[in-house]
C-alpha cells in the first residue's frame, strides 16, 4: 500500500490514459463498457484519499519523473483541485451505469467501444488539467479533453451531430489556442510553467511589463472562458450538447465546463491574484456584467426552446453564470458560493439530463410538445426530474438554494444590493422554463408517443435517483460543500496581494 | 413516559405526523375506504398532538426542536410561540372537518386522481405546521415554499386548461414574490442581525436605520405573497378553479393564513413592535392595508361568482391581519391573531357552504342562488352564521373586528380604524344578499317555487359544515382562552 | 518614428501576429469548412513562431554542455512546441475526418448550404 499512496496524483491520470488506450483496442461495447466502469469507480477512492490527505496535511506535491520543480512537472493537489477531482471522479462514477444501455440504443455497436475509449480519454484530460501545476501540461490535458469531446459529440445519432462537433472543434481550437498564447507569453515573462513558480516570478516583472502581463491575463481569460462558455462566448455549447449521445450529454455538462472553470479561478487566485493586484484592473467587473448577461439572456432563450436537450443546455449557460459571479465577487462568500455551485450545478444537471437522456431511451424524443403527460408514464424519473428542476431555480430544501444564499450574501458584501435581486430575478425565469416543462410532463394528457413509455431499468434509474437525492441531500447537509469549498477559499484569498 | 411525550418531542412529531400520512396513503390507493380512514387518522392524531402542546405554551413553555444545522446561520430549527400555537390549533381542527368534508364533496362529484390530492392535502398540512412552528426566517421560508409547491397540484387539479392557467400563476406569483422579495429581505436580515432565530422584541433592533426598516417591511410584506396584499393578491381569486375542499383549505385553513401568520410573525419577531413603531416605518403599511381592505371588499361587492365573491372577501379580511400587524401594539397583534381564528373558521363554512351548493345542485353563481335556501336549509343556516361571524355579530364573532379597533384607536391610527369600521358595513353588503336570496326568493321568478323539495348535499358535506358553523360559535365563548394564550407573546 | 524603429526591431512578433491574424480571419470569414481548418491550422502554427523565436539568443549554440561554450539557446520552447505541434496534427486531422463525415451526410462542405439542408427538412 504504501508503494501506491505516494503516486496517488499521476495514478489519477495514468490509470484512466492506460484504460482509454485498451479500450482502443476492444471490439466488443460491452468489454469496453465493463473496462470504462472499473476506471470510474476506482477513480473517486483516489480523488477521495488525496482531498482527505489535503484536508489534514496540506497540499501534495507530485514530481512527475523524479524531476524537481519548476524544472519538471510537478501534480499539485490542494483542497481546491482536490474538491474539483472528487466532483469529476464522482459524476463519473455515478453516472457511468447509465451508459450500457443508452450508448446501446443510441451508437451502432461497432462504435461502442470507442465511445468508452474516448470517454476515458477525455475523463485522462479532464483529471489532468485539475491535478497538474504546469501550465502548459494543462494545455496538453485541455486538448486531450476537448478532441475526445469532439469525437463524443460527434458520435452523437443524427447528423447535425457532426455539424456541431466541427464547430465545437473551430471554436474549442480557437481557444486553447489563445490559452496557449497566454501561456506563452508568460514564460517570456517568467521562463517558468510552473503555476506556483510564475507567480513568484511575475511580481518582479509587474512594473516594467504590465502590459505584457494584462495581455497574457486576457488571452488566458478568453481562452479559458471559450472553453467554459462563458456569455457570449457559449455558442458552441448549446448545439453540441443537443445533438451529442445522451450520455456524453450528461458527462460533459457536470464535468467539462466546471473543470474550464476551476482553470479561470486557478489562473485568477493562485498566479495573477497572487503576483499583482488584480483590482486595479476592471476584471470583477467584466466578469460580473457577462454572468448576469449569461443569467438573463441564456435563461430567456432557455423559456422558448422546443428541444429539451437545448433547453437545459442553455440553462447551463445560465447557471455557469452564477459559478462566474462568484468568482467576480471574489469575497469569501461570493466565492464560495461560486464554488459550491459547481458542485451543486454539475449534480443536477446530470440528474435533468439523464432523465431526459432515460425518456429519449423510453420515447425516442426529447421535444417537448411531444412528451406530453409522461409524468404519468415515468413518474419516478419525472419526480427527479422535478427536483433537480426546483435545484434548478434554487428552492429551499435544494442545494441550489445554498449556492444562492452565498452568492447573495457576497453581494450584499460588496454592497451591490441591486445584484441581490437579479440573482433572485433570474431564478425567477428558471421557475418559468422548468415550470413549463412540468406542467406539460404532469398535467397534460398523454400522447401516443409516450403511451408506452416507463420508468427505465434499474441501472438507468438509479443513477437519476442518486443524483435527484444528492440535489436534496446537499440543500441540508453542507460539510462536504459549503465546507470544503469555504476552506478552499480561504486559501485562495488568504494568498491574493 | 414523560420523556416520550416531552413538548420538545411533540413538535417534531406534529410536523411528521401528516408527513407519515402522507406516505401511508398512497399505499390505500385501490382502497378508497382505509385510505379515507388513513387520512382522518392522521388529522385526528395531529389535532390531539397540537392540542397537547396547548397547556405547557399557555403556562409558558416555549418548546424547541433543533433538527439540524446546514450552514452557518441556515438551521432547521423549530421553536413553539403563542402565535404559531394558535395558528397550528386552527389549521389542524379544520383539517379533521375539512377530510370529512372532502370525502363528501370528492365523492359527491367523482373526481378524478383522489389519492394524489389526498396526499398532497397531508403535506401541505405537513408545511403548515412547519410554518407554525418555525423557530427561524430559513425554517419558515423553506416551509413556506415547500406549502407552495405542494398545494400546486391541488389547485391544477382539474387539469383543464384554466385550472393549468391559474396554477401557474398560481405558482409563478407566489414562487416569484417569494424568491424577489422574500428571500432577498432573509438574506439581508442576515447580513444585518447576524442571526435569523425569532426572538421575543425582535432581532433587528438598533441594527439599521428606520428607512432601510421601512424597505425590509416592504419586501416582507409583498415577498410574503400569501398575505394576499393587494397588488400581489392576483393568484387567490385565480385559484378559485381548485374543487372546494382545496379552496377552503387556500382559504381557511393554510395557504393565505400562513401568509398573514408569517407576516405577523415577522413583525413581532424579526422586527419587534417597539422597533418598528418608533422608527415609524410601519406608517405607509397601515395606510396600504387599510387600502387593501377597502379595496377589496369594493371588489367582492361586484363579483357574482359566490367563490369569487368569497375569494375577494378573504382578501379584505386577510389585510386586516396585515392591518393588525402594521398598527404594531400589542393589543392589534392580539387582534390579529384573534381574526386568523375567527377568519379561517368561518371563511371555512363559506366556502364548505359553496361547495355543498355545487355538488348538490351544480350552481356556481349568486345570481343563481335564488331560493336555496329552502332546498338546503342546514347548509343556507351556516352559511348565515358564518357571514354574520365575518361581519362581526356577537355571539358568532366580533371580538377580533373589536380588539383590532380598539388598538387602532390606542395607536392614533384613524385611518386604520375607519377603515375597520368601513369594510365591516360593506361585508354586510356582500354577504348578507346571498342568504337573502337563498331565503327569500323574489316573488317574480316564478321558478324558485318549482323545486322547493330539500336536496342537500352529501352526508360528510353537511356534517363538516355543520361543524363549522358551531364552531365559530365556540371560539366567541373560548375567546379568553385564546386571549390567554397570544398575551404571553 | 520610435513605434516604426521598435516595430522593425521586433520584427518576428509581427510575423507572428500578421499570420495569428491571418488564420484567425480565414476560420471566421470562410464558409469552406476545408479552409476553415487551413486557417485554423495557421492560427495554430503562428503560436509555434511565438514561443520558438524567443528561444533562439544570438551567438548562443545548442544546449550541449562543453567548456568551449557559455551561451546557449533555450532548448524548452522546442519541446513544448514538439508537443503543440502534435496536438495541432491530431485537431487538423481529427477536423479533417469530420468534413469528411459532413459531406457524406450533406453532400456539401459549405457552411450556409448545410443549414440551408438543416433547415429544409
Amino acid at each position: 500500500m504504501n508503494a501506491v499512496l505516494p503516486h496517488l496524483p499521476a495514478l489519477q491520470v495514468v490509470i484512466p490514459l492506460l484504460g482509454a488506450l485498451l479500450a482502443g483496442f476492444l471490439r466488443r461495447g460491452g468489454v469496453a463498457f465493463a473496462l470504462a466502469l472499473a476506471v470510474s469507480w476506482i477513480m473517486p477512492f483516489i480523488s477521495g484519499a488525496m482531498l482527505w490527505q489535503t484536508l489534514l496535511t496540506g497540499p501534495i506535491s507530485y514530481h512527475l519523473g523524479g524531476w524537481e520543480p519548476p524544472w519538471g512537472i510537478e501534480y499539485r493537489v490542494d483542497v481546491l483541485n482536490g474538491f474539483v477531482l472528487v466532483l469529476v471522479s464522482i459524476v463519473g462514477a455515478v453516472i457511468m451505469p447509465f451508459a450500457r444501455r443508452s450508448v446501446a440504443f443510441e451508437i451502432e455497436e461497432g462504435r461502442q467501444a470507442w465511445f468508452y475509449c474516448m470517454y476515458l480519454l477525455c475523463l485522462t484530460g479532464l483529471l489532468g488539467i485539475t491535478v497538474t501545476g504546469d501550465v502548459f501540461n494543462a494545455f496538453v490535458f485541455l486538448e486531450i479533453s476537448s478532441l475526445s469531446s469532439y469525437v463524443l459529440i460527434a458520435l452523437g445519432p443524427d447528423r447535425r451531430a457532426l455539424l456541431s462537433a466541427f464547430q465545437y472543434l473551430i471554436m474549442g481550437t480557437i481557444g486553447a489556442t489563445f490559452y496557449v498564447i497566454g501561456v506563452g507569453l508568460l514564460y517570456l515573462l517568467t521562463g517558468s510553467l510552473n503555476m506556483v513558480d510564475i507567480a513568484a516570478r511575475l511580481d518582479s516583472a509587474w512594473p516594467e511589463y504590465s502590459r505584457a502581463i494584462v495581455a497574457a491575463l486576457a488571452f488566458v481569460t478568453v481562452g479559458v472562458s471559450l472553453k467554459l462558455a462563458l456569455f457570449p462566448l457559449h455558442a458552441w455549447l448549446p448545439n453540441g450538447y443537443a445533438y451529442a449521445p445522451s450520455w456524453a450529454t450528461v458527462f460533459l455538462s457536470a464535468t467539462a465546463t466546471k473543470v474550464a472553470i476551476y482553470l479561470l479561478i486557478r489562473f485568477y487566485f493562485s498566479i495573477f491574484g497572487v503576483a499583482i493586484d488584480v483590482d486595479t484592473l476592471p476584471i470583477s467587473e467584466i466578469i460580473i456584467a457577462l454572468s448576469v448577461a449569461a443569467m438573463f439572456i441564456a435563461s430567456l432563450i432557455a423559456v422558448f426552446e422546443e428541444n429539451l436537450k437545448r433547453m437545459l443546455a442553455y440553462s447551463s449557460v445560465a447557471q455557469i453564470g452564477y459559478i462566474t459571479l462568484g468568482i467576480g465577487l471574489a469575497n469569501q462568500p461570493g466565492l464560495t458560493g461560486g464554488l459550491v455551485h459547481i458542485v451543486n450545478h454539475a449534480l443536477m444537471k446530470a440528474a435533468l439530463f439523464l432523465a431526459i437522456g432515460a425518456i429519449f431511451y423510453r420515447a425516442r424524443t426529447v421535444r417537448l410538445t411531444e412528451l406530453a403527460g409522461i409524468g404519468r408514464k415515468m413518474p419516478l424519473t419525472m419526480a427527479a426530474f422535478t427536483i433537480a428542476g426546483f435545484g434548478l431555480i434554487g428552492a429551499p430544501g435544494t442545494s441550489g438554494f445554498i449556492s444562492k444564499w452565498y452568492l447573495a450574501i457576497g453581494a450584499i458584501d460588496k454592497d451591490w444590493w441591486v445584484l441581490v435581486f437579479l440573482i433572485m430575478a433570474s431564478s425567477l425565469i428558471a421557475l418559468v422554463y422548468v415550470g413549463r416543462v412540468l406542467e406539460v410532463v404532469w398535467l397534460r394528457k398523454p400522447t401516443p408517443e409516450v403511451a408506452r413509455a416507463s420508468d427505465p431499468p434499474p441501472s438507468m434509474l438509479l443513477p437519476v435517483l442518486a443524483l435527484a437525492s444528492a440535489t436534496i441531500y446537499l440543500g441540508f447537509d453542507t460539510e462536504w460543500t459549503v465546507g470544503v469549498a469555504g476552506n478552499a477559499v480561504e486559501a485562495l484569498l488568504g494568498g491574493l496581494r | 413516559m414523560t420523556a416520550i411525550a416531552s413538548p420538545e418531542r411533540l413538535v417534531l412529531v406534529a410536523v411528521l405526523v401528516p408527513f407519515v400520512g402522507a406516505l401511508v396513503i398512497p399505499a390505500f390507493h385501490k382502497r378508497p375506504n382505509l385510505r379515507e380512514t388513513v387520512t382522518l387518522t392522521t388529522a385526528g392524531l395531529l389535532c390531539a398532538v397540537v392540542f397537547s402542546l396547548l397547556g405547557p405554551v399557555i403556562d409558558g413553555a416555549r418548546p424547541e426542536a433543533n433538527v439540524f444545522a446546514i450552514a452557518p446561520g441556515l438551521a432547521v430549527a423549530l421553536k413553539v410561540e403563542p402565535l404559531g400555537m394558535l395558528f397550528a390549533l386552527v389549521a389542524s381542527t379544520l383539517w379533521v372537518v375539512n377530510s370529512i368534508y372532502s370525502i363528501g364533496y370528492m365523492r359527491g362529484n367523482d373526481e378524478p386522481r383522489q389519492t394524489g390530492f389526498y396526499v398532497c392535502f397531508a403535506l401541505a398540512l405537513t408545511s403548515t405546521i412547519g410554518v407554525a412552528f418555525a423557530g427561524n426566517l430559513f425554517t419558515l421560508f423553506l416551509f413556506y415554499e415547500a406549502l407552495t409547491l405542494v398545494t400546486y397540484p391541488l389547485v391544477t387539479h382539474k387539469g383543464n386548461t384554466e385550472a393549468i392557467r391559474a396554477g401557474r400563476l398560481y405558482l409563478v406569483l407566489l414562487l416569484g414574490t417569494s424568491l424577489v422579495l422574500f428571500l432577498p429581505a432573509i438574506v439581508a436580515t442576515w447580513v444585518l442581525a447576524g442571526t435569523l432565530n425569532f426572538a421575543p422584541g425582535g432581532i433587528l433592533a438598533g441594527k439599521t436605520s428606520p428607512a432601510i426598516l421601512g424597505v425590509l417591511l416592504a419586501l416582507f410584506v409583498f415577498g410574503i405573497g400569501k398575505a394576499a396584499l393587494i397588488p400581489v393578491h392576483f393568484w387567490l381569486p385565480a385559484a378559485m378553479v381548485a374543487p372546494t375542499p382545496v379552496s377552503a383549505l387556500l382559504h381557511a385553513v393554510a395557504v393565505v393564513k400562513a401568509g398573514v401568520f408569517a407576516v405577523t410573525k415577522v413583525v413581532v419577531y424579526v422586527f419587534g413592535l417597539d422597533t418598528l413603531r418608533q422608527a415609524g416605518a410601519n406608517e405607509w403599511l397601515v395606510f396600504v392595508a387599510s387600502m387593501s381592505l377597502l379595496l377589496a371588499s369594493l371588489i367582492a361587492l361586484s363579483c357574482d361568482n359566490l367563490k369569487a365573491r368569497l375569494a375577494y372577501s378573504t382578501v379584505s379580511q386577510l389585510a386586516y391581519v396585515v392591518l393588525g400587524a402594521a398598527i404594531a401594539t400589542t393589543t392589534s397583534i392580539l387582534g390579529a391573531g384573534l381574526q386568523i381564528a375567527v377568519h379561517a373558521v368561518a371563511k371555512i363554512t363559506l366556502f364548505f357552504c359553496a361547495g355543498a351548493i355545487y355538488t348538490a345542485h351544480h350552481l356556481t353563481e349568486v345570481s343563481q342562488l335564488n331560493g336555496i335556501g329552502r332546498k338546503m336549509p342546514i347548509t343556507m343556516l351556516a352559511f348565515l352564521a358564518a357571514s354574520l361571524s365575518i361581519i362581526g355579530v356577537p355571539p358568532l364573532g366580533g371580538w377580533n373586528k373589536w380588539t383590532l379597533a380598539l388598538g387602532a384607536a390606542d395607536a392614533g391610527q384613524m385611518i386604520a380604524l375607519g377603515a375597520i369600521m368601513l369594510s365591516s358595513l360593506l361585508s354586510v353588503g356582500y354577504l348578507l344578499p346571498i342568504v337573502a336570496r337563498g331565503f327569500f326568493p323574489s316573488a317574480l321568478e316564478g321558478e324558485s317555487s318549482k323545486g322547493t323539495r330539500i336536496k342537500e348535499a352529501p352526508l360528510a358535506c353537511v356534517i363538516a359544515l355543520g361543524c363549522t358553523a358551531l364552531l365559530t360559535v365556540a371560539l366567541f365563548f373560548s375567546v379568553g382562552r385564546v386571549e390567554q394564550l397570544l398575551l404571553g407573546l | 518614428m520610435s513605434m516604426l524603429m521598435s516595430l522593425i526591431e521586433h520584427y518576428n512578433y509581427v510575423i507572428t501576429i500578421f499570420l495569428m491574424m491571418t488564420g484567425l480571419y480565414i476560420v471566421v470569414a470562410r464558409g469552406n469548412m476545408v479552409k476553415k481548418l487551413v486557417g485554423l491550422s495557421i492560427f495554430q502554427t503562428s503560436v509555434y513562431l511565438l514561443y520558438i523565436e524567443p528561444g533562439k539568443i544570438i551567438g548562443g549554440t545548442a544546449p550541449i554542455i562543453d567548456p568551449a561554450f557559455t551561451v546557449y539557446s533555450n532548448p524548452l520552447p522546442h519541446v513544448l512546441i514538439l508537443t503543440a505541434i502534435v496536438v495541432g496534427v491530431a485537431t487538423l486531422a481529427l477536423g479533417l475526418a469530420l468534413v469528411v463525415r459532413i459531406n457524406e451526410a450533406y453532400g456539401t462542405v459549405e457552411e450556409d448550404e448545410i443549414f440551408e439542408r438543416d433547415r429544409n427538412t
